[in-house]
């Protein structure tokens, strides 16, 4: 029932939220729905744990094979977490914005939230798939309707690349459908599948393209630090907050599981190509005068090291990308409340145009800093717990014979986003005030009210993770017992 | 039976309603009258009731299949009546003669969904055809609208000509124009047969207007007045392709791999085409008309596959697609500007419109949740079924991800674009709640398209 639930109240709250007649009614109903989504997640996660509270199988198209099974398990846990943590801080963190046409606003963010939990729990891959594309259309219609002066083409862009990615996969999903021993979708079904090596190598690659497209990887990535850039800055929180989480998790519940071979022969190619984005991201970010796009260039960073330790197949690596997906989307969302209060207060989101700003608006800089220093993966941040598993799990990963490469660079790539993330901050918060930052304020209830709530989450994981390495660890056992049996 | 007889009777009703009736309105609800006792007709052959028991010496055979396509075709038509039934007045005098040409096309086309010899094909396929070359010219005043009509006649009648001469073809090669007898003993493919088999084959991808067949179609799809170019665009082209494949599956079923690959050559131009051409153009109308010709690439996809999936994905691709067309040139109508700018602002305008439209297009496009999805779904998934033309699907793909681009084009004038004029379009509560109902249709077969499909095996609702 929780799942059912959790993708329900956000969609017929969305729906409900486009007839609203005034906009500040809006808004405040969207803030109680998020909270009432978070509320149902936690007494998911917490109290009912019973696996009949925690899962729901309903007949849908039986002529088809396919069932409406949802089902909390241990892969989606955090994410549907992170989601519902997401959308609260991100209503609370842009209160003060005003959007015309608010109630679609809010009415088009919550149906993403529906659509992105539908994504992670969904246990039937045609399902899973309706709502891989159901996250994207209302996204799609925020970033074009409120976004910046580009955003029509900008969008259009991202949409058009996702949709031909999620198509590749549809046929990949068809295809092992029909290999299927019951002719089914359902997950079991697909993991039961036994396919021959060559059908491996073109399904991985598949399902790959539509899941490095959503992270992005390079060379998929050009839409993204535009899209980021114009999209109205909540949007461009679901997206690297959540969304882009989307790729990983269809990598560890449907790619690594059902195309275990495909998986193994081919993890290398995909492995550099995560590597070279890694080092080319941090490079372009080190060059970004915008700090969005900077921002977004140290998220296609970060992503790439998340993919990369995927592939090292071992039991750190992957716990490390689930607490890591979880600390990601809560230390970008922090990242992107203060980009968007900085362009709130001084109209610009140059760099080279801000400065002194700690002397204004310390609480401001105190955030800013435990933030960005979580993006570093700082030790006693949460991304440091992360980041030092998947390091290790790279580290010591025994099916490719570059894991040394591997490690090293991504250990270059972590020294670069401290070179691009503390130049960022040096500009920006330190440094003589000029004109357009004289007059700056310091923060309001609001905003300081959802900073200390990250700040607590980055600092209460980092020191204190044994929550989250129990919650992954029976699920990375049983994720890695289906990619190694049939390891050749 | 019930459909095809009372279809006749009913137009010449209409022309003698013309006669005596000079009120357009009465016209108008007699029209609708007539199609919904036709459509509870059709449900009642489907269930078993059938009130017309004439002997047909086994010309046509009335199945399920046939019998739930018209179905779809008469309550699609009878949407198009309740929404653009208005528009039909508007185009010339002749009101109900427009209605009686429609209800004859019926005609033609439940001949078309159950016909059992070639002769029967002939039949229907005419039938449905000078009807529409008379309804394209039927805005005699403009001069695009006779050359769309004459176009369409010429191109038709040598269409026409082509099949007359497979047909013969085949009776010579088999004696019969029975198609179990000429499907009897067909391993062999005979020259004489095979000429038959293509040029049957080239004047049906002529009739729904597949690759390289489709010159005609923009032109006629654009000169036509636009309320008729839906109906053509919509049930016709629908009742063609059912044609089309109960002719390739009972004829020449068995030896389907021998005339696959020209048909998945067809399918290909066809995809590709449609798609591409309609990415460039300036108007809506035109862009409606090739993406007509994309979509038939989409539903050829059937009869590249042909085994059950793609019977069904065909009659429910029918449904989808023609609803949905069916929507789109309802709101196009009312539009003063059929360019892509006319669009420009209309979320503001005319939010009931904009939404509804969206949904319609977003099912032409093949988005989850709509029913253009699970048509989408039902076509890839039998040709990937059918195994051998792999390379077609990728295609289909890469098709589907172009017609993205021109249906989002309209979507992004509606809500992204400010419109410059604040002219009212005037609409009837009525037109506003169909159109919501059919969106709302759309959805919902998009997430049980059971719902429709199940007819398939347990008729009669």
């Amino acid at each position: 029932m929780i799942p059912v639930l959790m993708i329900l109240v956000p969609l017929v709250s969305g729906l409900f939220t486009f007839f609203i007649k005034r906009d500040s009614v809006a808004k405040w109903w969207s803030l109680v729905t998020s909270l009432a989504v978070l509320v149902i997640s936690l007494a998911g996660l917490t109290m009912f744990k019973e696996a009949s509270n925690l899962q729901t199988n309903m007949e849908w198209l039986p002529v088809l094979g396919s069932r409406f099974h949802v089902s909390l398990d241990g892969l989606g846990q955090l994410l549907c977490l992170l989601t519902a943590i997401a959308f609260p801080v991100i209503f609370g963190a842009t209160y003060n914005a005003s959007y015309s046409k608010a109630r679609s606003f809010y009415a088009l963010m919550l149906l993403s939230q529906a659509g992105l939990m539908g994504v992670f729990v969904a246990m039937d891959a045609l399902l899973f798939y309706f709502f891989w594309e159901l996250a994207l259309i209302p996204a799609y219609f925020l970033c074009s309707i409120w976004g910046g002066e580009k955003r029509i083409a900008v969008t259009f862009k991202f949409f058009i690349y996702t949709f031909i990615g999620s198509l590749l996969m549809l046929i990949g999903i068809i295809y092992i459908y029909y290999r299927t021993p019951d002719l089914s979708f359902s997950i079991d079904s697909f993991y039961k599948v036994r396919l021959a090596l060559n059908e491996q190598s073109w399904l991985f690659w598949a399902f790959f393209i539509a899941f490095a497209i959503k992270m992005p990887l390079f060379p998929f990535h050009t839409w993204q630090p535009d899209t980021y850039e114009q999209a109205p800055t909540a949007a461009t929180m679901v997206l690297s907050g959540v969304m882009v989480k989307m790729g990983l998790f269809g990598i560890l519940r449907w790619l690594a599981p059902v195309l275990p071979e495909g998986f193994w022969s081919w993890g290398d190619a995909a492995a550099f190509l995560c590597m070279f984005g890694m080092i080319y991201a941090s490079i372009l970010a080190i060059q970004q005068d915008d700090l969005k796009r900077l921002v977004a260039y140290s998220s296609i960073a970060h992503m790439g090291l998340m993919c990369l330790a995927i592939f090292s197949t071992t039991d750190t690596g992957l716990q490390g990308v689930m607490i890591q997906m979880f600390s990601h989307g809560i230390n970008i969302i922090g990242l992107w409340i203060v980009v968007e209060i900085i362009e709130r207060r001084f109209h610009t989101r140059k760099i080279s145009e801000l400065g002194g700003l700690a002397q204004k608006a310390p609480a401001l800089a105190i955030f800013l800093v435990t933030v960005a220093l979580a993006n570093v993966a700082l030790p006693l941040t949460n991304a440091f717990i992360g980041e030092f598993l998947m390091f290790t799990g790279v580290f010591t990963s025994n099916v490719s014979q570059y894991n040394y490469i591997y490690t090293a660079v991504a250990g270059i790539s972590i020294i670069l986003s401290a070179v691009y993330t503390l130049n960022m901050i040096q500009k920006v918060f330190y440094g003589n005030t000029n004109t357009l930052t004289a007059p700056a304020t310091d923060l309001r209830f609001n905003e300081k009210l959802v900073l200390i709530i990250l700040v607590g989450l980055i600092l209460v994981f980092g020191v204190y993770p044994q929550p989250m390495l129990e919650l992954t660890q029976s699920t990375v056992e049983g994720l890695l017992k289906r990619m190694i049996t049939k390891h050749p | 039976m019930n459909a095809i007889v009372f279809s006749a009777i009913w137009g010449v009703v209409m022309m003698f309603t013309g006669l005596f009736v000079k009120n357009n309105r009465i016209v108008r609800l007699t029209a609708i009258a007539g199609l919904a006792l036709l459509l509870l007709l059709n449900i009642q052959d489907m269930r078993g009731i059938h009130l017309f028991d004439v002997d047909v010496k086994g010309m046509l055979s009335f199945e399920t299949f046939g019998l739930l396509f018209n179905s779809i075709a008469f309550s699609c038509t009878l949407i198009y009546f309740i929404l653009s039934g208005r528009d039909i007045e508007q185009v010339g005098m002749h009101v109900a003669e427009y209605f009686a040409l429609l209800f004859f096309i019926l005609c033609g086309v439940s001949i078309a969904s159950s016909f059992n010899t070639l002769l029967m094909l002939f039949l229907g396929i005419e039938i449905i055809s000078i009807p529409l070359y008379i309804l394209t010219g039927s805005d005699k005043r403009n001069l695009k609208s006779n050359e769309a009509s004459l176009k369409y006649f010429l191109m038709g009648s040598f269409s026409t000509g082509l099949m007359l001469m497979g047909i013969a073809l085949i009776y010579g090669a088999k004696g019969s124009f029975v198609m179990e007898a000429i499907a009897l003993g067909n391993s062999d493919l005979t020259p004489m047969l095979s000429a038959g088999l293509l040029l049957l084959l080239f004047s049906m991808a002529f009739k729904v207007s597949a690759a390289p067949f489709h010159f005609w179609t923009p032109d006629v799809y654009d000169g036509a007045p636009t309320v008729f170019t839906s109906f053509m665009a919509t049930i016709v082209k629908a009742a063609a392709f059912i044609a089309f494949l109960r002719l390739f599956e009972g004829c020449f079923g068995d030896m389907q791999p021998q005339w696959q690959l020209p048909v998945a050559i067809i399918t290909a131009a066809t995809l590709l085409i449609g798609n591409i051409t309609a990415v460039f153009q300036q108007s809506v109308k035109r862009m409606l008309a090739y993406s007509s010709i994309a979509q038939a690439g989409f539903m050829m996809l059937a009869l590249v596959s042909l085994n059950g999936r793609a019977k069904e994905g065909l009659i429910f691709y029918a449904a989808a697609y023609s609803l949905a067309t069916i929507g789109v040139f309802a709101v196009l109508i009312k539009m003063k500007d059929y360019t892509f700018e006319g669009f420009n602002g209309l979320g503001k305008r005319e939010p009931v419109l904009a939404a509804a439209n969206t949904v319609f297009l977003l099912s032409l496009a093949g988005i989850p949740a709509t029913a253009g999805f699970m048509a989408k779904f039902y076509m890839l998934s039998a040709t990937i079924a059918n195994g051998r033309v792999f390379w077609l699907v990728i295609l289909a793909i890469g098709c589907a991800a172009i017609s993205v681009y021109y249906y989002f084009r309209v979507i992004q004038a509606m809500y992204f674009k400010e419109g410059e004029e604040e002219h009212a379009i005037a609409t009837t509560p009525v037109f506003k709640v169909i159109l919501v109902l059919v969106a709302i249709v759309l959805i919902v077969l998009g997430l049980f398209p059971q719902w429709l499909l199940d007819n398939l095996y347990n008729p009669g609702f």
